[in-house]
């Protein structure tokens, strides 16, 4: 009797030791990706990396390149985002709405270089060549299934009197879903397409053969466009020691404009949500 | 009232585009596909070569499956016709061997059909290495990462003293967050080194791309099973606790029983994402077209593929790679739906 005690109670400790292990362990890896992209990056980075282009050995072009077409992407994607969570929550009942909601679930983890491919067969292919704007949509196809689901969830959040107080005014529906239960759910559907950009500015694979890259400036999103993550990929095949370096600041950089951006949604929610 | 039913039909638009979005990539992946497809059919699948060159003779045309040679002639007249000259080759060749004790001049015929067809070259393409490559590499990532994924999940809802709990999980969230092609540089320049003086092998190996891609998911498998596990009742639990259960026997008898389904959905679903992931796996995995004899070898997988030669493909590769594409996106669409379909139904 007293045996068995003792078997399950060691037992029991190397078993939560071994759990403790590997959160440390997870632990470990994010410090020492982060330590080390911070010791490459921070010794890589210099001012001069924000006022030349890739050409002239900077990052200006590249950084513009990237937020514009993030940017853009959250243009196209959050409305139509929004419109299809606001179907789903408010409008849509019983099968058509259940599978829609599968279906975005399943774009949403879809392999990002399959999206790439699409849109090369459909806005590359046609028009001659890499450009900007294919890029974009590749980046808001990305987009979209992300906030469907936030809108769906932060709305299912919002308490069925608002609804009904708002229809008892007298409001048609599409005015109560307008101006007050979209304003009821405004700081989670702000965080939701916050973490939506964050998670599309980091895409490499749906980048690589829409909007390619560009060493050089360029507005123009009918050609080839600058792109940090595309370079990031090409400059750490190259083999120099400057090309490296100069991957390692724009990682960093990335790093940190996705890290930041991930972290303020998460001080909204806590703060307000 | 006009306005409600034009917001409510815009509404309705924008959910469908997500179907439109999803049915549009299968069917244009599968028509770019669909000349690959012809020509090489299922065999693709298990077809080592990839951008090989190969002669079509008479002598070989029998040997290779003959589907591969009139699926060709579909694909272009000009091939078509050669096909014609192909198989009048192919009974000349039957005749020949009809009548061995043949003249001088059979023979003359006989080279004059060798340099004929040694002419007509074909360039075949087949997705065996990188099809192995995508499954190798996922299996080791998710040997790697499920351990350790449900002993974070469970450190996270059962051992944590409370003012631990937030700040990990959210440190394991960010992991998640971090981009693919910083676990794909750091991996290269950190941690296949390590990984190499510990295994052997070359300087990236499926191996290395398998465990970096193992780190890469595991904060996402780690976050999505705890909320699994979050999902047991204190009640039970705590019944279980009041009957002398040790903190083991809690999570092994109690949570893992109850939340199953999700766990096991949880693991798919990382699967599912591990499939299809491109960049962590780019930088580490060698890009090599060869079968991985050992799990130190290079090799490549489907995203591999496609990342590194669709830029400059064209006629059959091009045609291939949308074939890969294809597969993938099947692949990936029935693990991801099996995962949300049947395991993770409950859980919105």
């Amino acid at each position: 009797m007293k045996g068995t005690e003792k078997r399950r109670l060691i037992i029991n400790k190397i078993i939560l030791a071994l759990s403790t292990i590997s959160a440390l362990l997870g632990l470990i890896f994010l410090f020492w990706i982060l330590i080390t992209l911070f010791l490459k990056g921070l010794n890589a980075l210099d001012f001069s990396l924000f006022t030349k282009d890739l050409v002239d050995g900077g990052l200006r072009n590249l950084i513009f390149g990237q937020f514009m077409m993030a940017l853009i992407a959250t243009i196209i994607g959050v409305p139509l985002g929004m419109l299809a969570g606001i179907y789903l929550r408010e409008y849509g009942s019983g099968k058509y709405a259940n599978i829609i909601r599968d279906l975005s679930d399943i774009m949403m983890s879809a392999p990002s270089i399959v999206i790439g491919a699409f849109v090369f067969a459909v806005f590359v292919a046609p028009f001659g060549g890499i450009n900007g704007w294919a890029g974009s949509i590749a980046l808001a196809i990305m987009l979209i299934p992300i906030v469907v689901s936030t809108t769906d969830n932060m709305l299912s959040l919002v308490p069925i009197e608002l609804r009904e107080a708002g229809i008892a005014l007298g409001g048609s529906k599409h005015k109560v879903i307008l101006q007050i239960i979209l304003k009821a759910a405004k700081v989670g559907l702000m965080t939701g397409i916050l973490l939506a950009f964050a998670r599309v500015i980091g895409e490499t694979a749906p980048l690589l053969f829409t909007s390619g890259t560009n060493s050089f400036w360029s507005t123009d999103l009918g050609n080839a466009f600058p792109s940090l993550t595309v370079s990031i990929y090409d400059l750490a095949n190259f083999p120099t020691d400057k090309a490296r370096d100069l991957a390692w600041a724009a990682s960093f950089l990335l790093t940190v404009i996705v890290l930041v951006i991930n972290l303020i949604g998460r001080f909204i929610i806590r703060d307000k949500g | 009232m006009n306005k409600e039913l034009v917001f409510k039909r815009v509404a309705f638009l924008s959910a469908t585009l997500i179907l439109i979005v999803l049915v549009s990539i299968f069917i244009m992946l599968f028509f770019d596909a669909k000349s690959a497809i012809n020509k090489y059919g299922v065999y693709f699948l298990v077809d080592s070569r990839w951008n090989k060159t190969i002669e079509i003779k008479s002598t070989e045309s029998k040997t290779n499956p003959s589907k591969l040679i009139a699926k060709t002639s579909k694909t272009n007249d000009d091939v078509s016709m050669n096909n014609d000259n192909l198989f009048a080759d192919d009974s000349s060749v039957l005749g020949d061997s009809e009548s061995l004790d043949n003249s001088a001049g059979d023979k003359a015929v006989d080279e004059s059909v060798d340099t004929n067809t040694n002419v007509k070259t074909d360039t075949i393409f087949g997705g065996y290495i990188p099809i192995v490559g995508t499954i190798l590499s996922t299996l080791i990532a998710m040997t790697f990462s499920i351990p350790i994924a449900m002993g974070i999940a469970v450190f996270l809802s059962e051992i944590a003293p409370d003012f631990l709990i937030k700040p990990v999980g959210i440190a394991i969230e960010l992991l998640a967050a971090i981009p693919s092609i910083i676990y794909g540089m750091w991996g290269l320049f950190y941690f296949a080194p390590i990984v190499q003086n510990t295994f052997g092998g070359s300087q990236m190996s499926l191996l290395i791309a398998g465990l970096v891609l193992g780190i890469m998911i595991l904060p996402f498998m780690a976050a999505i099973t705890r909320d699994a596990m979050n999902t047991t009742p204190d009640v039970i639990k705590e019944s279980a606790y009041a009957l002398g259960a040790t903190k083991f026997e809690v999570v092994k008898d109690v949570i893992f029983p109850y939340a199953k389904v999700g766990i096991i959905g949880s693991v798919v679903l990382s699967l599912g994402r591990a499939l299809g992931e491109t960049m962590a796996v780019a930088f580490l995995i060698g890009s090599v077209f060869k079968v991985p004899g050992s799990l130190t070898n290079p090799t490549i997988s489907i995203p591999v593929v496609l990342a590194n030669n669709f830029g400059e493909a064209s006629g059959d590769m091009m045609s291939s790679l949308f074939y890969l594409a294809f597969i993938l996106f099947v692949f990936s669409f029935i693990t991801i739906g099996a995962a949300k379909f049947y395991f993770l139904r409950g859980r919105r």
